[in-house]
């Protein structure tokens, strides 16, 4: 449309002869274009290029270009829970199992449940939205800092409970390998459910009036109306929030460290943090770039259809 | 459907003229629980701020959830200027800095670039825009572990190089350095988002406007400085938002590329203040320097709040 218009501009002086200056202002557009486009292409592409290619070497302390096959893959997959020492990454695929089902679930339950009762009309929204939000300005280290301490059992919730004269309440997860996980389901619910509140309110502000009013006068009752019409409306927020939680929880990182240090003995590590210590940490750069790939998998099944959509929905 | 509903009606109407009416009660129970929820989200930070004012003897010996009796500032002037960050203790003040000297040139390079991006790929389109946005849009999204080793790879060669120059030159123009270094990484992998706001945001503005300043003989640039950044203000102050929350609160390439030294941003040095394991941990400090490390962005939060989440929106929700 507008390279249209470029073109009869550039005609009306210059018909005789483009000039190079000519030829340089109708080409200004790409050439600020490609410094971002070409930086893109290179660490982002490339760099996933790169990161394949080591996944496929025998890569330890330093990268190895040498092609050994797919020794990492069979090393990660091939490494139980019945070997020993059991399996760091079938600990860290559970845990992102159980992490991103329960977190991605109850952020949504919860979003769409006080969405709803901020709907009300009620008085004093103004106040709580913004409190309801503010955690997703925090940094994770920052929102583990706070959970560490909050759920301490010597010095947190459960020592308050027990100063109150409930004595007998037992609250230990952060320090138990079987349950540390679920603190860090506790945290990331925190930080992230406001904002998923933010997004089923705007959907829910959207909905046209008419409609609610027109299902009243037809008798629906107000669980009817919401479960019947106003859910099933909202159903593009779902998906775009089902988004957005899927892509915090695969690249949660900073939330594990900070709340639980790994846990005891690794037991609340996520693909990430097992990509981080295989990589940085334990000289094993094959397997830990094997990791990587596979969580880049993830992310591709999950993303690329979305925008893909996204973009195809409006054509211009 | 209709004729279940009609008698639940009826029973509400009738209630409404007794004492305390269904409506009210269910006013009381939604209040009710909005109340008990903004408890659940005010808590960590509460206690955290209560905890920062308290001696450790009273936390010791105290409530986690009750004020202070004697409030104290110390807590904050040692996590500012004493506490130890592994082996150096000089406090928190310098990785602060740290922090300020990243994002503030991260957050103009990358806001900046996406800007630019944004005016080319809605009013200077060309064959293939789409895919150069859809190619640079997805980067936003890949997990950063997929690209984190390469990068640390070249970072090192560039330092190495750096320290070269340093010895022939005399300067080694800033390679090696960890600051300038995670400055590139966020503007490399933020431009995706900035590109993403800025583009969403010039599609709606008319190209009518482009048009007439063309024929006028307005150059690129012209109609850029001209016309699209006076009226970019609102995108502006959104993208500089996300932008500054998001390198700010950054950990992963923090830890990867300047993870140990004098140049680790305030997330890495917050994480060691708190995992440091020599001698008492002074709890009131910790939460201090926490409160310190959430505090700029806290503050962002509450002065603009509403551009915030506009920010997370147009992040969430493309189009």
């Amino acid at each position: 449309m507008s390279t249209v218009a470029t073109t009869q501009i550039k005609l009306t002086p210059e018909r005789s002869r483009p000039t190079v200056r000519a030829r340089l202002q109708d080409a200004l557009p790409k050439i600020v274009l490609a410094p971002s486009f070409a930086i893109t292409i290179v660490f982002v592409y490339g760099f996933i290029l790169w990161t394949i290619y080591l996944s496929f070497t025998n890569s330890k302390t330093f990268p190895s270009y040498v092609i050994t096959g797919s020794r990492a893959y069979q090393r990660l997959w091939g490494w139980t829970f019945d070997t020993d020492p059991p399996s760091s990454w079938y600990t860290s695929i559970t845990n992102m199992g159980i992490f991103g089902f329960l977190y991605i679930l109850i952020c949504l339950a919860l979003g769409l449940f006080l969405a709803i009762l901020l709907d009300q009309k009620i008085r004093g929204e103004g106040v709580l939205r913004p409190i309801y939000l503010y955690p997703m300005a925090l940094s994770f280290i920052v929102t583990g800092v706070a959970w560490k301490w909050f759920l301490d059992p010597g010095l947190g919730l459960e020592q308050t409970l027990h100063q109150w004269g409930w004595t007998s309440f037992h609250f230990d997860w952060i320090k138990n390998k079987d349950f540390v996980i679920y603190t860090v389901v506790i945290a990331g619910v925190w930080q992230a459910s406001g904002f998923i509140m933010a997004m089923f309110l705007a959907g829910l502000r959207g909905i046209d009036g008419e409609i609610m009013k027109a299902a009243q006068i037809d008798g629906a009752t107000t669980f009817q109306l919401y479960r019947r019409i106003v859910i099933p409306l909202l159903r593009p927020i779902f998906l775009s929030a089902f988004i957005v939680l899927a892509h915090l929880a695969i690249k949660s990182y900073d939330l594990v460290v900070a709340l639980t240090s790994g846990g005891p003995g690794g037991s609340a590590w996520l693909p990430s943090n097992f990509m981080y210590e295989y990589t940085f940490k334990r000289n094993e750069m094959a397997v830990g770039s094997a990791s990587a790939v596979i969580m880049l998998m993830t992310i591709v099944a999950i993303i690329v259809p979305y925008l893909y959509s996204e973009l195809r929905e409006k054509p211009r | 459907m209709s004729a279940i509903a009609t008698p639940a009606r009826q029973t509400a109407s009738r209630q409404n003229s007794g004492g305390l009416s269904t409506k009210t009660i269910n006013r009381i129970v939604i209040y009710g629980l909005l109340a008990l929820f903004a408890l659940f989200y005010l808590m960590p930070l509460f206690v955290m701020l209560v905890t920062s004012f308290k001696t450790m003897d009273e936390i010791q010996n105290g409530n986690m959830l009750a004020l202070p009796k004697a409030p104290t500032f110390d807590p904050w002037l040692k996590a500012w200027g004493e506490t130890c960050v592994g082996l150096t203790c000089a406090g928190i003040k310098g990785y602060f800095w740290n922090s300020i000297k990243m994002v503030v040139p991260a957050v103009l390079i990358s806001t900046m670039l996406g800007a630019l991006n944004g005016y080319v790929l809605t009013k200077w389109r060309f064959r293939g825009a789409t895919l150069v946005f859809g190619l640079m849009l997805f980067a936003c999204f890949i997990p950063f572990q997929s690209v984190l080793l390469p990068m640390a790879t070249i970072l090192g060669s560039l330092g190495r190089f750096g320290v070269s120059l340093q010895n022939s030159v005399g300067t080694s123009f800033g390679l090696g350095n960890p600051t300038v270094n995670l400055v590139f990484v966020h503007v490399v992998y933020g431009i995706g988002f900035t590109t993403l706001f800025f583009r969403n945001y010039y599609e709606a503005f008319p190209n009518e406007l482009i048009k007439a300043a063309q024929v006028d003989g307005a150059s690129f640039f012209q109609i850029f400085r001209r016309i699209m950044l006076p009226n970019s203000m609102p995108i502006f102050v959104v993208t500089v938002i996300y932008q500054f929350t998001n390198i700010w609160n950054d950990f992963l390439f923090a830890s990867a590329y300047a993870g140990t030294g004098d140049a680790m941003p305030m997330t890495v040095a917050l994480n060691n203040v708190v995992n440091t394991s020599t001698g008492v941990v002074e709890y009131n400090v910790n939460m201090a320097a926490a409160m310190i490390a959430a505090l700029p962005t806290l503050i962002v939060y509450v002065v603009a709040g509403r551009y915030f989440v506009r920010g997370l929106m147009a992040g969430a929700v493309k189009g």
